[in-house]
């Protein structure tokens, strides 16, 4: 397949930027959710 | 819950078969072979990107006609997912401009005022970085994304209104435009799959909005509730915070 190693490069890319972006999102989301956690507990007076 | 998953599922099985679509079902271009098989996942990533950004245009006006925070939320959101969606068309495209141009980017109309697109919206979540008060915040940044919406226009009608190095247009591109039939299944197939992957990612990042303003108001009734334990005499002060 001529050209291969463009279109290769190209589907990388795409699931790397995807990926990256949705784990940056799911780490974000854990540490929102663990802050609200210690602050609910906190406001509870534990 | 369970929509959610089943959503993922869908989209999932989507994008798998679209991938499987865009390498080994659509037939191979006469002169750029393999190459032109990124064209699937570029275009598909832009259409995704322009839907993302109207979201965040009506959010914006939306926000500053009533002044409600899930709009600002829903707005920074999609903003996000846009600059996402417009960082792998930038990437894709000059990847498959190498081999067809010879080179990876030239500063025609419409790679220029894409490129202005994504400065733009990079500024954007910038200046949101920069501001403290969250009123002020949500209305400078909507002010700032319809001002900046101005380029989206601009990026669809570039290789229309002037003669760029950009292919000029293959859907609603007038007399001479249009593809294979095959080739414009396969099209609709991947636009339809990235589109629903930009939804779920659209999804993730507003609820993550929503979590952050929850958490604020925690923090904002936890300041206040020590401000009142502060301004009481030292002995209901003690019985307060026991």
């Amino acid at each position: 397949m001529k050209n291969f190693e463009f279109l290769f490069t190209a589907w990388m890319v795409v699931w790397a930027i995807f990926f990256g972006y949705e784990i940056t999102v799911a780490r974000r989301l854990t540490q929102v959710r663990e802050e609200i956690e210690r602050l609910r507990q906190q406001l509870n007076g534990r | 819950m369970k929509g959610r998953l089943a959503y993922t599922g869908i989209t999932a099985a989507l994008v798998f078969f679209a991938g499987y679509a865009a390498l080994f079902l659509a037939p191979d271009e006469a002169t750029m072979h393999a190459v032109q098989r990124i064209f699937y996942f570029h275009v598909g990533s832009w259409n995704a990107m322009f839907c993302a950004l109207f979201v965040v245009f009506c959010a914006n006006v939306a926000y500053l006609l009533t002044r409600k925070q899930k709009y600002d939320a829903l707005g920074v959101s999609g903003v996000e997912v846009a600059v996402m969606c417009c960082t792998i068309g930038l990437v894709t495209g000059p990847l498959w401009a190498k081999p067809v141009w010879g080179i990876y980017w030239t500063w025609d109309a419409r790679l220029t005022s894409t490129f202005i697109l994504w400065l733009l919206y990079i500024a954007y979540l910038l200046l949101r970085g920069l501001l403290e008060d969250p009123e002020k915040k949500a209305s400078l940044s909507a002010i700032f994304g319809i001002f900046a919406f101005l380029d989206v226009p601009m990026v669809y009608l570039s290789n229309r209104l002037w003669r760029t190095q950009h292919p000029q247009p293959v859907i609603l591109g007038g007399a001479g435009s249009g593809m294979a039939p095959m080739i414009a299944k396969v099209l609709v197939l991947c636009i339809v799959a990235m589109f629903f992957l930009m939804v779920l990612v659209f999804i993730d990042r507003y609820r993550l909005e929503q979590l952050r303003n929850e958490c604020e108001e925690l923090r904002f009734e936890i300041e206040s509730r020590s401000a009142q334990v502060q301004s009481l005499p030292p002995s209901a002060a003690q019985r307060m915070s026991s």
